[in-house]
């Protein structure tokens, strides 16, 4: 029995799952929640966060940074709008699970083929309704990210205790790296614009650029806004050297946003950014790949006490003191204190100082931690993909 | 760019009276302006000539007129008070109508006063449909094909363009005022008529039809450094075709993936831009085609409005006050988020509840209207609700509306079911009436599928599967009863059913299901609006209530251990309650905060100063019914100390709640129910004044037709009848003739239910006379002595009055002070109360009595300077009118108080005036004498008093002898006079010099021929009984559509004689409020 059976009229469902929760999401400190499972009969384990957004959980549960993650979504109607091909970050999502606070509807529009909790099916993912989200959200807020469990089992058939053992087996996204579990295996290159509104499609913009693209786990929509820039870009895999990077001769290199801790990531792709900085090569981070550079360049990053994710975070712009609505995904942070003398401070959020954005003072190189592509979100940032061909045009003249 | 150090003075218009379209909203937003602005160290002048406003207190500005609005007036007051800015954005259309008045004549360039907020070009651009065009076309964005026509031949050509249906949009009007959905041809040139009519540029726009698309509102904030915010996005349930303030509305929205709802920010800011709002609150409104996504442009607001301040309270960001702020210079992300206090005000607040907006209509007040919307807004008020979900919202906000609804109450479809007749459900379902979801709610109910709703309808899918998940719940609990255990209770009322309505289901008493459910735990929980859902800790208590489906959920109430006091608002504006007595509310919070209690209000009208997150301690947005407000007070009660509940100042709405509450042990605060249900009580108030020796007209309370009959014949005709219970004269007639009984008791039984209906002597002209008094059990204190204008029998909130008083004699005034006093004794009255008098042949006679705040509070405060609801408050709370030294005030000036009407909204409405209250809001006109006090209240209500030319007059057989002195005092001011046969011969053998036109039904040309070519410029018209008042309205409505000045009474037309005499002798000045409260002894 899942969800589906839930509603105000299906008095013998909602007592059976009383008795029987179809459900459960259980913390590393044995907090129990108990409700209605959705999407596939499955368990998984990970950082329990949520997100704030109100519209495009599509694309938050296919954005790769979300990997190792369980994601309660702050808005209680999640589902409405369905999902559909177009609006994907990734063929395979990275997200573990949903938590939500209304059982998910049918969707309602004209852009859907499939029904989120069909689409969760299709992808192995788990869902929980009926949770007490604020208050879950308050705690995440007050006592930070914690490890969790979530099992839907749709006989009700749910062992809470092997549940919590699970939560507190698992090691945590510190010193995890997760952009190996993410990152595509081989060169691949990409050649799709953003999906136009009026054409209903997506476009395609003539290139100028070459760009290699080091994929720590890349949002479809930041490749999709490259190519709108004007950009020919090819995707290498997480672990490509420098060397073979610069083998492409591309005009620049973008490093991609991506899950788990930076450091652990760094220790492999740290050095080869660090090449291809000292090499003049333009360079452009976003999130994990904003975080890379800076321990590339011999700062420091720390998990954060309370991560950033939602869609309505102002950043300014300290050259040019504009406020910037920006999209956010990142629970680590580049240490301010560790920063190197060639590193410069360009951005920072509004909420609490931290930094948002680096530019090196002497090499083509800037990158920024939250997400300019915006896939959920306000489209302000994406001036930034302009700023990186301007980059490269002057660098290559 | 920081704080201007460059401008020390702003001038704020005000949106004047409350009308149809511009409601108590505009209060807010001033409100909020002046107190930033005044907060800064700018000295504020302020010009409003609505009293009822918390703007106009004379602490809210440095300089307060309250003035008519009018260029004119404005002018001297920028001559006076040389400000160096002029912020238009917060007094709606009516403010930006005068300031852009004001620009082009030269006023502002003459005085060197800057425009601030919003620029004249892009006032212009944002309102010239043309213009607005042009914009949208230079940065990509569509708009419906449509062309603006200036005379009615090339509307035919544009029809041709546009085609059928069309939308007919006339240019600067009100709230779409005279605009319409044309369906054929002649419906078409009808409508286009009256619009090129209304429009004060004789422009309309035809537009091609996009009836039934799915529409969205988008409320953004931009800053002078460009940094734009969306504040809300907001979804109307009913689709295009229904004005967005006479639609049920949905924020955030909720069918919208991030691709389209990013198209639409984009769009948004794109807007603004390219119309050049450099500062402040706007409103974007499209249209999106449900099968394409194709999106149009509809209309954008370069202010502040009323889905801004919807916005506003869904969200907790205070648009008004940061608009303000921004326009003086500073930026978003220099201003602080007031309800987190940690986060800037430069980013987007996100929420995590569904919040439903419904209007209230009053179409029952205006026979002969139309109980259809379209493009042209009708509603006169709104409620709001949150909940956790749509279902949860959608059912408190149909509860809040105060309409008699515990939820989707069913209503009764033309056939029984799809078998008996689709065509005719689907024709019922089809029409766009008020509260249309309770329709929709039955069609699904009479097996009308969702997807033929949808196509009927045009509601999108997803909210009729909601709905239909709250009939199949209905059903269930219909047939099996209320479920006993916690679980399934506690998903019921997750889905926003309240106790009353499982009751009606369950067949059981709502007391029964209320004890059930606490005995079950099932209670709920106090969420808090904190714009950021909770990323934030909040320090805000603005809090709503919500059922979790979980069992453990989480209340963030919080209650403190303070000694606290919870103030019941008013509820959604409608005609007979409104932006008074939420005026009221406001100062008890504002005085019992002063005098260190915690204060808590709980109400559910999103347009109010109340249910500002920073007018109480503690704010509860919730429906005003006793299940919700005993469940907010008991959770209160759980901590601190709770002294009790204030239900006097609200209205009738917490009234209507207080013996709920104190059937449930809960303390009533000053003047007890039982005293208030004394005076509502005709058998026991009979009682009361026969032991007071005090005179009632002659009555009877009739509880059948026969007994009517009976009463009406005893006490003679004519009678006024009315039901019990009431407010605003609802269903008050008088009656002249026997056959009318008869047809009032066919209806009024429907209207009073169970109760019964009061049938009183009619005092032919006397003079009425209103009272407000403050009473603390042991001392009394009168506000105010108001006679009115209009003789008794028109509703007293339909009458223009003036205090002080100009007719009355010294013993008469003496004598009311003293029947004021030994009522509010013998009421036991503490608090406010409010006593109507009728004066003939110099007896007195009590017509009502209401032992609570009335309408004329914020008006007698106004003109004495004495806050009466304030100190009504203090002695709620236990004071004494002592410590107060309130002494007797001799007012050097007048002010008179006048009615404004929606007369204009409903084409077909008779103006004439009678015991059913009609007017939306109020004017205050206040200068040195009567006429000249008249005549600015006059202006302030939009009549322009002609100082010369012809007055046409038509009056009944008994007028006649009080009308040969207000003629002659017209001629003697050079007036000629045209009259209709009767009266010319009645003027003629006076003395005065009259000439005769035909009356219509005389035969041409006639009246109304005179008035259409302009001859006529005044109009005074008497008339009684059914078949003359039919035979004049052709009259009436005729002056009322050319905005000639008519009065329908002889004391109005001695008034305005009064008044054009004192225009005729000079100039109306402009004076500051404080200036003259200061001039008071």
């Amino acid at each position: 029995m899942g969800q589906k059976n839930i509603s105000g009229h299906n008095f013998d469902a909602l007592r059976a799952n009383r008795d029987n929760p179809t459900a459960a999401l259980v913390l590393e400190d044995g907090t129990i929640y108990t409700g209605f499972g959705f999407g596939a009969a499955t368990t998984n384990v990970g950082e329990v966060c949520f997100n704030t957004s109100m519209t495009g959980y599509q694309e938050i549960m296919t954005d790769p940074s979300y990997a190792g993650q369980i994601i309660t979504f702050t808005f209680p109607h999640i589902g409405n709008v369905g999902t559909n091909s177009k609006d994907l970050e990734t063929i395979t999502p990275a997200a573990l699970g949903m938590i939500v606070r209304q059982p998910v509807t049918n969707p309602a529009s004209w852009r859907s083929d499939s029904s989120l909790d069909d689409w969760l099916v299709a992808h192995n993912l788990p869902g929980i309704s009926g949770i007490d989200t604020r208050a879950l959200t308050r705690r995440i807020r007050d006592l930070g990210a914690p490890r969790g469990a979530l099992s839907h089992a749709p006989d009700g058939n749910i062992d809470t205790g092997a549940l919590h053992e699970l939560a507190k087996s698992w090691p945590g996204l510190k010193n995890m790296d997760l952009a190996k579990s993410v990152t595509l295996p081989d060169t691949t290159p990409w050649d799709e614009g953003s999906w136009n509104y009026d054409s209903q499609a997506h476009q395609v913009t003539p290139a100028k650029f070459n760009v290699v693209a080091m994929d720590f786990g890349c949002k479809h929509n930041i490749l999709r806004c490259l190519q709108d820039a004007g950009c020919a870009v090819t995707v290498v895999p997480a672990d490509t050297s420098a060397d073979a990077i610069m083998a492409l001769q591309p005009d620049g290199v973008f490093l991609s946003n991506g899950p788990g801790d930076p450091a652990a990531t760094a220790s492999y792709a740290g050095a080869e950014i660090a090449k291809l900085i000292a090499a003049d090569m333009p360079v452009f981070g976003i999130c994990i790949g904003h975080q890379l550079m800076a321990l590339a360049l011999g700062a420091k990053t720390h998990k954060m006490a309370r991560g950033h994710r939602g869609a309505n975070h102002p950043v300014r712009d300290l050259q040019t003191g504009k406020i910037e609505i920006t999209s956010q995904n990142h629970g680590f942070a580049v240490d301010p204190d560790s920063l190197p003398a060639d590193l410069e401070v360009t951005h920072i959020s509004l909420f609490d100082q931290s930094i948002e954005g680096l530019r090196h003072k002497t090499k083509p190189a800037f990158c920024v931690q939250y997400h300019p592509e915006s896939s959920p979100g306000p489209h302000d940032s994406r001036y930034l993909f302009e700023r990186f061909t301007h980059l490269m045009e002057t660098t290559r003249s | 760019m920081p704080r201007r150090d460059d401008i020390k003075s702003i001038l704020i218009i005000g949106a004047g009276p409350i009308i149809i379209g511009q409601a108590c909203e505009f209060d807010y937003s001033g409100a909020q302006a002046c107190k930033a602005l005044k907060a800064d160290g700018y000295r504020v002048i302020l010009v409003n000539s609505n009293p009822a406003t918390i703007m106009t207190d004379p602490e809210m500005a440095d300089a307060t007129y309250i003035e008519p609005i009018t260029p004119a007036t404005v002018a001297k007051i920028i001559a006076a008070e040389r400000p160096d800015a002029l912020l238009p954005t917060m007094g709606g259309q009516t403010a930006l109508n005068t300031a852009l008045s004001l620009y082009k004549d030269g006023t502002l360039e003459t005085y060197g006063v800057e425009m601030i907020g919003a620029r004249t070009e892009s006032i212009e651009m944002a309102e010239d449909r043309e213009l607005f065009r042009k914009a949208m076309d230079r940065i990509g964005l569509e708009c419906a094909r449509a062309r603006t026509v200036g005379n009615f031949d090339d509307a035919l050509q544009a029809l041709d363009f546009v085609g059928l249906p069309a939308i007919i949009r006339p240019s600067f009007t009100l709230g779409g005022e005279g605009g319409g959905i044309a369906y054929n041809k002649a419906e078409f040139e009808t409508i286009v008529a009256n619009g090129l009519r209304l429009s004060p540029v004789s422009e309309v726009l035809i537009e091609e039809s996009v009836l039934g698309w799915k529409e969205f509102e988008m409320e953004v904030v931009r800053d002078t450094a460009d940094n734009c915010i969306i504040v809300c996005s907001i979804e109307n349930v009913d689709p295009m075709g229904v004005h967005t303030g006479d639609s049920m509305t949905v924020a955030p929205a909720l069918t919208l993936t991030d691709k389209e709802y990013q198209a639409l920010r984009d769009a948004s800011l794109a807007v603004l831009r390219e119309i050049g709002v450099d500062t402040g609150g706007s409103n974007v409104q499209f249209a999106v085609c449900p099968k394409t996504g194709r999106i149009l442009v509809i209309e954008m607001n370069p202010r502040v409005s009323r889905s801004s301040a919807l916005a506003s309270k869904a969200t907790g960001f205070p648009i008004a006050k940061i608009a303000a702020q921004l326009a003086v210079g500073y930026r978003l992300d220099e201003l602080v988020n007031d309800i987190t206090g940690v986060t800037p005000a430069s980013f987007e607040p996100t929420i995590d509840y569904v919040v439903t907006k419904i209007p209230r209509f009053t179409f029952e007040k205006f026979s002969g209207a139309d109980a259809i919307l379209s493009t042209s807004m009708k509603s006169v008020g709104e409620a709001m609700a949150v909940g956790r979900s749509f279902e949860e919202s959608l059912q408190k906000a149909l509860r809040s509306m105060e309409i008699g609804l515990t939820g989707l109450n069913p209503v009764a479809p033309p056939v029984a079911d799809a078998t008996s007749g689709l065509d005719q459900l689907r024709g019922w379902l089809g029409e766009l009436v008020p509260n249309r979801v309770l329709r929709i709610a039955s069609a699904l109910r009479h097996g009308i599928s969702i997807d033929e709703v949808h196509a009927v309808t045009g509601w999108d899918r997803w909210f009729l599967e909601r709905i239909q998940a709250i009939i199949d719940a209905e059903n269930k609990v219909a047939a099996h009863g209320l479920p006993d255990d916690a679980t399934v209770l506690r998903f019921l009322k997750s889905m926003g059913f309240s106790d009353a309505r499982l009751a009606e289901l369950a067949q059981l008493d709502a007391t029964e299901v209320r004890s059930r459910r606490s005995k079950a735990g099932v209670l709920p929980v106090y969420k808090r609006i904190d714009t950021c859902a909770a990323e934030f800790s909040s320090e805000t208590a603005y809090m709503y209530s919500t059922y979790e489906i979980a069992a453990d959920a989480e209340c963030e109430a919080d209650p403190s251990d303070r000694k606290k006091i919870v103030i019941l608002g008013g509820g959604p504006n409608r005609i007979g309650q409104g932006i008074e007595f939420d005026y009221c509310c406001v100062h008890a919070c504002y005085a019992l905060s002063d005098a260190g209690y915690e204060t808590i209000m709980i109400n559910c009208n999103p347009e109010t100063v109340s249910t500002d997150y920073d007018t109480s301690d503690r704010l509860y947005f919730e429906p005003l019914t006793d299940e919700d407000v005993i469940s907010i007070i008991k959770r209160e009660a759980e901590n601190g100390d709770l002294r009790g509940v204030i239900v006097q100042l609200g209205g009738q709405t917490p009234l209507k709640i207080a013996a709920a509450l104190e059937a449930e042990g809960i303390p009533i605060l000053g003047t007890s129910p039982d005293a208030i249900d004394l005076a509502e009580d005709r058998e026991r108030f009979q009682l009361l004044l026969k032991k007071l020796d005090l005179l009632q007209p002659e009555n009877g309370i009739a509880h059948s037709a026969e007994e009517a009959r009976e009463i009406a014949q005893r006490i003679g005709l004519p009678v006024v009848i009315r039901p019990s219970y009431v407010l605003g004269g609802r269903a008050m007639e008088v009656v002249h003739q026997m056959d009318d009984l008869e047809r009032y008791m066919r209806d009024a039984v429907v209207v009073s239910g169970k109760n019964p209906v009061l049938i009183d002597r009619f005092l032919n002209n006397a003079v009425e006379v209103d009272v407000d008094a403050l009473c603390d059990g042991s001392d009394v204190y009168i506000g105010g002595i108001m006679e009115h204008i209009e003789e008794a029998g028109i509703h007293s909130g339909d009458s223009a009055c003036s205090l002080p008083p100009q007719h009355l004699s010294d013993e008469i005034l003496a004598a009311l002070k003293q029947q004021t006093r030994d009522l509010a004794f013998a009421l036991k009255v503490v608090g406010l109360m409010n006593i109507q008098f009728a004066i003939r042949e110099n007896k007195i006679y009590l017509l009502e009595v209401n032992p609570r705040g009335s309408r004329t509070v914020p008006f007698v405060a106004k003109t004495t300077g004495v806050p009466l609801a304030k100190i009504a408050s203090r002695i709620l709370a236990g004071e004494k009118l002592a410590s107060f030294n309130l002494t007797e005030r001799h007012l050097p000036h007048v002010a008179v108080k006048e009615a404004v009407f929606p007369f204009a909204r409903f084409p077909g409405v008779d103006v004439f005036l009678g015991p059913e209250m009609k007017s939306t809001g109020e004017v205050m006109g206040i200068d040195t004498d009567f006429g000249r006090a008249f005549a600015k209240s006059q202006l302030g209500a939009g009549t322009d008093l002609p100082l010369s030319g012809t007055v046409f007059i038509s009056i009944k057989d008994e007028d006649k002898p009080a009308f040969i002195e207000i003629c002659q005092s017209l001629v003697e001011d050079g007036f000629s006079i045209l009259a209709t046969g009767g009266t010319t011969a009645a003027l003629q053998a006076a003395g005065v010099p009259a000439t005769r036109i035909n009356k219509v039904m005389e035969g041409r040309p006639h009246a109304v021929d005179a008035m259409l070519s302009g001859d006529i410029q005044l109009v005074f018209n008497t008339a009684k009984g059914a078949g003359a008042i039919k035979d004049s309205f052709s009259l009436r409505h005729t002056a009322l559509t050319n905005k000639v000045p008519y009065y329908t009474t002889v004391a109005g037309s001695r008034a305005a004689a009064e008044a054009i005499r004192a225009l005729r002798a000079g100039q109306l000045g402009v004076r500051t409020l404080q200036d003259y409260l200061a001039d008071i002894s």
